[in-house]
């Protein structure tokens, strides 16, 4: 199989053989799951080709490229919770009875009950989907691309949720699916596992091909330098500023199994980047914080003075003004002006005898409108017909309108166009300079490295390391980021 | 606001066919019989606001009409304006019952106003124990307080009104409005921002059941009778009604002007109808066709006038 050149990626050649496995290697934004959905049918090349078993191959939907034989399985695997394990099997295609158009459920649950045993799991095809654990919905996903015939199976991070023991158990079905032959493309962040399963690799870098081979012939520390390095290809404008005393304090922070005696401290005018692969636990940190997830075991401390949170907008009060990481779902009212939006968190202060004074909400949302740089026809216009960078503005200037001393913010410039997410870390540098304690979740490790001045690095959900601006360098994050011991 | 264009259309078309629909003393009287209508939709507004149905409307009009129609049968002595407030207050309570298994039991809003919708009208029966209060059981202050007219114009249409500058300001300047509108909209947001949906949630179906009940005392003392059968179906209206007005059933937009227009519309389709000569067992059938057709071609324009705003408007 090969897929050489496809643009959107900048030239990235990979092959895949027949019963292998092969590691596909990168930070987050890589372009890793951009390759994938390349290759399922999501997404179309704009230059390159996939060949597959000797044929070039065009696909214009994930359907296509079932049929075809490449199935992927994502990290979190797309359920249909009311499903039977039969139902969900065969969601694609679904056998008929010969000569209608009607299910034929017999010959589903006959099937179903081979593929279940092909990988080993005991469960009967009538359970619901809803009822299995993560390990045995993975497990259902392997069983549902062997009733597509998969020739080419991509698993992405299929280990994140998975114990020790279901992890071999994994493993030992994808080393007998490979003995059949069948290629496996496998995406994961842990090096012990990659090397426990894979036979060759291929490392992605800012969309590019770094580096491919044989595993046994590398090393993690090779592989650590290899996805290091990348180029500081924007201008991250954080500014010297006089960095105060202790503001907010976290110590001992632990839930189940998610994340276990996460301690950090943030400072005035300081910027705290907290840095870690998916599913490393920082978001979940913050909303345990805030109140909005339970908490197990640990305290928070603001000046000093020890607070639990009960939900967000009780923090809001104490200073604290958390900016979640989706503005559509969580930070955006689409329907609602502008101007409403800002004003949100406060209409209680903004209000007089339970009306609001429209001449405050007006100042108010001129003031960090125009702070924000907000492009709007006005600031009556709903925001749903702003454009995805400015509605983050609005989102930001919500918050900001709030006078925090400590802003979270989530992914601040997730998904948004390079000006304005070089606009936004302008603010975070301002803000900072007026004493502002900021912390930003980043998955981006040039922005993490660029606008902090400490960065704080989990690893499934332990503080691996807490890195000074001066000494963190992209190796030393990655290296605590993927686990790797100096 | 396409629906007023249709209501427009519709009066002059009507006009065509029976001049005397035109009338200004017959226009008057159809603006006046909306005012029920009109009423209990906006009761309804706020309920659709935040994403739900209230069932239990008209359950409430025949509960509260009951309730003050057999005080008023057996203490005629009481004034005749202390029936407002009476009212007012019963609905609250019923719609407080609807806000509290909505807020702290859980319940989507369709399915707690289910339960009170039969639990309501089994009332009627409960308290009535079956009998009608008719019109020579009612005091006459009690009867005139549809019908009585100030500047020509009758109380109910004063009443409703009044009722729709109330709830005019209450979604547009107040605190509590701006927060059902934020937490219709997108719930999660307007929990990261402080809002409390609780305190939204029972306001939204207080203030349905007593403007609710405010309607059902207009009502029984317009018809003059109280039964157990009073406005069976009516909620269904009110939910038309909205519709037509533009309030996105699924939450988070819609104006007290725009229920206005449904309820308007509506109005003139029932008042046509009989003008009209249609026969009485046609007038149901025909009534839902033309308002799905409305519906239908509202939902549409807008649609339409929604999409060429923004990708005009786009920044």
């Amino acid at each position: 199989m090969y897929f050489p050149g496809i643009k959107a990626l900048d030239e990235v050649d990979l092959s895949v053989r027949e019963g292998e496995v092969h590691a596909l290697i990168g930070e987050n934004g890589a372009g890793k799951s951009t390759l994938v959905k390349v290759l399922t049918g999501i997404y179309r090349p704009t230059a390159g080709t996939i060949a597959f078993q000797g044929r070039e191959m065009r696909f214009s939907d994930t359907t296509e490229a079932q049929r075809a034989g490449i199935v992927a399985i994502h990290q979190e695997p797309v359920i249909f919770p009311q499903l039977s394990v039969a139902a969900e099997s065969f969601t694609e295609q679904m056998p008929r009875r010969s000569g209608t158009r009607l299910v034929d459920w017999g010959t589903i649950r006959k099937r179903t009950r081979e593929l279940l045993s092909k990988v080993e799991l005991d469960i009967d095809p009538d359970t619901s989907m809803g009822s299995l654990s993560v390990a045995q919905r993975h497990m259902v996903g392997i069983a549902r691309a062997l009733s597509m015939n998969a020739k080419l199976l991509i698993m992405d991070e299929p280990t994140s949720a998975l114990s020790i023991r279901e992890t071999e158990d994994l493993f030992r079905i994808v080393r007998q699916l490979k003995a059949e032959g069948t290629a496996i493309l496998f995406i994961s962040h842990k090096f012990e596992e990659l090397f426990a399963i894979s036979d060759r690799y291929t490392v992605l870098r800012d969309g590019k091909n770094v580096g491919a081979g044989v595993m046994a012939d590398t090393d993690t520390d090779a592989l650590v330098r290899l996805m290091a390095g990348r180029s500081f290809s924007q201008l991250f404008p954080k500014r010297q500023t006089e960095i105060g005393e202790g503001v907010l304090e976290v110590r001992h922070f632990s839930s189940g199994s998610i994340f276990k005696n996460v301690s950090f401290e943030v400072k005035r005018g300081e910027i705290l980047g907290f840095f870690g692969l998916v599913g490393a636990g920082r978001s979940e940190v913050m909303r345990a914080m805030l109140g909005l997830d339970p908490l197990e075991r640990g305290e928070v401390r603001v000046r000093g003075n020890a607070v639990r949170f009960k939900n967000p907008h009780h923090a809001l009060r104490m200073g604290i003004a958390y900016v979640p990481e989706d503005r559509q779902t969580q930070g955006l009212v689409l329907q609602m002006s502008v101007a409403h939006n800002i004003c949100m968190p406060q209409t209680a202060s903004l209000s007089r005898g339970g009306f609001i004074a429209k001449k405050q909400e007006a100042r108010l949302t001129q003031e960090y409108g125009s702070r924000m740089e907000i492009r709007a026809a006005g600031w009556d216009v709903e925001a749903l017909n702003l454009s995805g960078g400015n509605q983050q503005k609005v989102v930001l200037a919500k918050w900001l309108a709030t006078k925090p001393r400590i802003l979270i913010l989530d992914e601040p410039t997730k998904g948004i166009d390079v000006g304005t997410k070089s606009a936004v870390h302008g603010f975070m540098s301002s803000l900072a300079a007026e004493g502002i304690a900021i912390i930003m979740i980043s998955s981006e490790l040039p922005e993490v490295l660029g606008m902090s001045d400490r960065i704080v690095v989990m690893h499934e959900g332990t503080v691996s390391a807490v890195l000074d601006r001066a000494d963190a360098t992209e190796e030393k994050v990655l290296r605590a980021a993927t686990g790797v011991s100096a | 606001m396409s629906v007023a264009v249709l209501i427009v259309l519709m009066t002059l078309a009507i006009g065509l066919r029976a001049p005397s629909f035109l009338r200004f003393g017959n226009l008057v009287g159809v603006v006046g019989d909306t005012s029920v209508l009109a009423i209990v939709s906006l009761a309804q507004l706020g309920v659709i606001l935040i994403g739900g149905i209230d069932l239990s409307v008209a359950s409430t009009m025949a509960l509260a009409g009951m309730i003050v129609a057999l005080t008023n049968q057996h203490n005629p002595q009481i004034p005749a304006w202390a029936y407002l407030p009476m009212s007012l207050g019963i609905g609250a309570a019923l719609g407080a019952v609807n806000g509290v298994l909505v807020a702290w039991g859980r319940l989507p809003p369709i399915v707690a106003s289910l339960g009170t919708m039969s639990i309501y009208r089994g009332a009627v029966f409960l308290i009535s124990k079956g009998q009608w209060v008719t019109a020579h059981e009612m005091s006459a202050g009690f009867r005139r307080i549809p019908e009585g007219k100030l500047l020509g114009l009758p109380y109910m249409l004063w009443i409703a009104i009044a009722v729709a500058i109330f709830y005019f300001i209450l979604m547009r300047y107040t605190r509590s409005g701006r927060d059902v509108y934020a937490f219709g909209g997108n719930a999660s947001a307007a929990r990261y921002a402080g809002v409390n949906e609780r305190k939204v949630e029972m306001l939204v179906f207080v203030v349905s059941g007593a403007l609710a009940a405010l309607a059902g005392l207009i009502y029984v003392s317009r018809y003059g009778i109280a039964q157990s059968e009073t406005a069976t179906g009516y909620e269904l209206n009110t939910v038309a009604a909205a519709v037509l007005g533009g309030v996105n059933i699924a939450g988070g937009s819609g104006t007290v002007l725009g229920v206005l227009l449904g309820s308007l519309f509506i109005g003139v389709v029932n008042n046509a109808l009989p003008v009209l000569r249609m026969s009485p067992f046609l007038e149901m059938l025909i009534q839902g066709i033309i308002i799905l057709t409305a519906v239908v071609a509202n939902t549409v324009a807008d649609m339409r006038a929604k999409k060429s705003l923004s990708s005009g408007r786009r920044l």
